[in-house]
């Protein structure tokens, strides 16, 4: 329960945005901890990047608060927004100019940035993201990886105590997905707060300390990994010649939801201890090939929660 | 992705006594850098070029075409008695297409430009607040006026001074003024133009509030120039005359009679300052709570 005590580096309350008739964002509570690496799950089009633009001042929302950094948001936008980086729907620059001209005129805009140390920053920034020997060249020609690339260097101009990275990985290959990945530990290790949305969970999986997953608007599942993983019950496998043998102890035992198919058995082992499982298979002469307890993947628990299929929500 | 150092992080979030550098109130490196972008677009390199071939191509045909022989009266047969009647005359051409032109592409890129490429959304998260954004914008729009001005006048003053020398300027009042009097009237002459081109400048920035399409946003400024200049010929609308633009833009005329006929022009600066109060504040209304989907 140490999450509760932190101060958030994000939250809404009852936070809600309709566009006409149709509701996008509905009624949500979003809890981010201060520290930590904030994965924002769900399908494309379920209200993920509304939500971040209402939380940037970039949207107002229809009803309900938000507040980043602890300054309530658009009041005190200007106070928090200068601690933000982020990175709202993939990367926008002006085409004809540089890399490194177009990180200057962000810095430019910036009123809490020193104009003395603009160069030097800027140039960390890119070395940061592994571009600066493409810095003097015109954005037209970059990949969409180095697009993405110099918007994350974009919102590392500064130090900055929350980052919001909308969909960092897309157009990255997979050595650049790996890349960003570090990145976001490095930061985090640091002490900034990353909130990071993805619509594969694959992608932050494995950097996450707290998830939150989306569904058509609204905010389906939230807290750290391991209170949304604990949803899930392990599962107990047999792999045997004699399945229905194997099911039947299984029974015997107390295991629920037991089933059977050639060549394994499963079911739910509930307070049942693995060792005894194997033990009484043994006993009853059913020849154990292997035997495994899993937790659902996450995966498995991402599409129950927000459905499985290629259909856009909303 | 190499660690480099510069970007450390700020251990304690609430800390106000970590930021060494304090913004100051007035900074001016936006403005610096929005007519950098102004000024590093081709497009608008290529549209200066345009601006200044104008008085250059009007002198030369003039110094071919006529005699020495000078008639007085209207600005154009001037040029040939002094090389500054040369931007004067070009204005009078420039100022019905090329010049407010120039100002609709330029405003109705500033917004709408930046929604269209994306970047306003990172502007607006630097962050830069919405109203800071547009007295900036309309700054450089401004400025922008000047420098086209500017790029009509100083080659135009140079090309026409080289070809027609630089005499006792004769006003249109029939009278003749000094040379130093002369360069103050056309500092005055291009002052006024760019506060009328500011004023359209105004239009177009609130016009590029409406949209994310900076075409479509120039294309409707030029049919705001079009149709006023249209509305000026018809005598019947005589009422609304003393509301557009462009009837006002003409009243440059006024300063190169002896002495300066200073109704019109006064008129006109009055009407200038009224449209950049009333467009900027459209402009802001509409923009201080629009929804950035772009």
């Amino acid at each position: 329960m140490t999450a509760a005590v932190l101060p958030l580096a994000v939250s809404t309350a009852g936070l809600t945005k309709r566009f006409g008739s149709r509701t996008v964002v509905s009624d949500l509570a979003m809890a981010v901890p201060t520290g930590s690496v904030y994965g924002f799950l769900g399908p494309n089009g379920s209200g993920k990047t509304t939500t971040i633009r209402m939380l940037l001042a970039l949207v107002t929302p229809t009803t309900g608060t938000r507040e980043v950094l602890g300054c309530p948001i658009p009041d005190a936008a200007d106070r928090a927004l200068h601690r933000v980086g982020a990175l709202v729907e993939g990367p926008a620059f002006h085409p004809y100019l540089s890399g490194r001209a177009n990180l200057a005129r962000l810095d430019a805009a910036d009123r809490h940035t020193d104009p003395a140390t603009a160069k030097a920053r800027i140039d960390a920034a890119l070395d940061r993201v592994g571009l600066l020997a493409a810095a003097t060249k015109r954005y037209r020609a970059y990949s969409l990886g180095m697009r993405q690339r110099l918007a994350i260097a974009g919102a590392l101009l500064t130090p900055r105590d929350l980052l919001v990275l909308d969909e960092p990985t897309n157009g990255l290959d997979p050595q650049g997905t790996r890349e960003v990945r570090s990145l976001v530990a490095s930061l985090a290790a640091d002490g900034t707060t990353v909130l990071v949305s993805s619509h594969l969970l694959s992608e932050v999986e494995q950097m996450c300390t707290h998830l939150g997953v989306m569904r058509e608007g609204e905010l389906v599942a939230q807290g750290t990994v391991a209170e949304i993983r604990g949803k899930s019950r392990p599962v107990s496998r047999v792999l045997t010649s004699q399945p229905d043998a194997a099911a039947t102890v299984l029974r015997g035992l107390g295991l629920a939801e037991v089933t059977s198919r050639p060549g394994e058995a499963h079911g739910i082992p509930g307070g049942v201890a693995p060792e005894a499982i194997v033990a009484a298979l043994v006993g009853a002469g059913v020849p154990v090939a292997g035997f495994t307890v899993t937790s659902a993947s996450l995966e498995d628990l991402f599409v129950a929660l927000t459905g499985e299929g290629f259909d856009v929500s909303g | 992705m190499s660690v480099a150092e510069g970007v450390r992080q700020r251990p304690e979030p609430e800390s106000e006594s970590e930021p060494a550098y304090r913004p100051k109130p007035f900074s001016t490196r936006l403005f610096r850098s929005e007519m950098a972008l102004i000024g590093g677009r081709r497009r608008n390199q290529m549209g200066l070029l345009v601006l200044a071939a104008m008085p250059i191509i009007m002198a030369v045909a003039t110094k071919l075409t006529t005699s020495d022989r000078h008639r007085g009266g209207d600005l154009m047969s001037s040029m040939t008695s002094n090389g500054l009647f040369v931007p004067i005359a070009a204005f009078l051409v420039e100022m019905t297409m090329f010049l407010p032109l120039a100002i609709a592409m330029l405003s109705g890129d500033s917004i709408a430009g930046e929604a269209n490429l994306g970047t306003l959304r990172y502007l607006l998260t630097v962050p830069v607040s919405r109203t800071r954004l547009l007295a900036v914008k309309f700054a450089s729009l401004c400025a922008g006026a000047l420098w086209g001005v500017l790029v009509v006048a100083i080659p135009g003053a140079i090309v026409g001074i080289a070809l027609f020398g630089f005499g006792p300027m004769p006003t249109l009042s029939g009278t003749t003024l000094g040379a130093a009097e002369a360069i103050g009237r056309l500092v005055l002459v291009c002052l006024y133009l760019t506060a009328g081109l500011s004023a359209l400048a105004a239009v177009g920035l609130f016009i590029s509030t409406l949209t994310e399409q900076p075409i479509g946003a120039a294309v409707a400024v030029m049919i705001v120039t079009i149709v006023s200049w249209i509305l000026v010929g018809v005598p019947q609308l005589s009422w609304l005359h003393p509301w557009l633009l462009v009837n006002h833009w003409m009243a440059f005329e006024d300063f190169v009679r002896d002495p300066i006929a200073w109704d019109a022009p006064l008129a006109g600066v009055r009407l200038f300052a009224l449209y950049a109060v009333v467009f900027w504040t459209l402009a802001w209304a509409r923009f201080a709570g629009k929804d950035v989907t772009s």
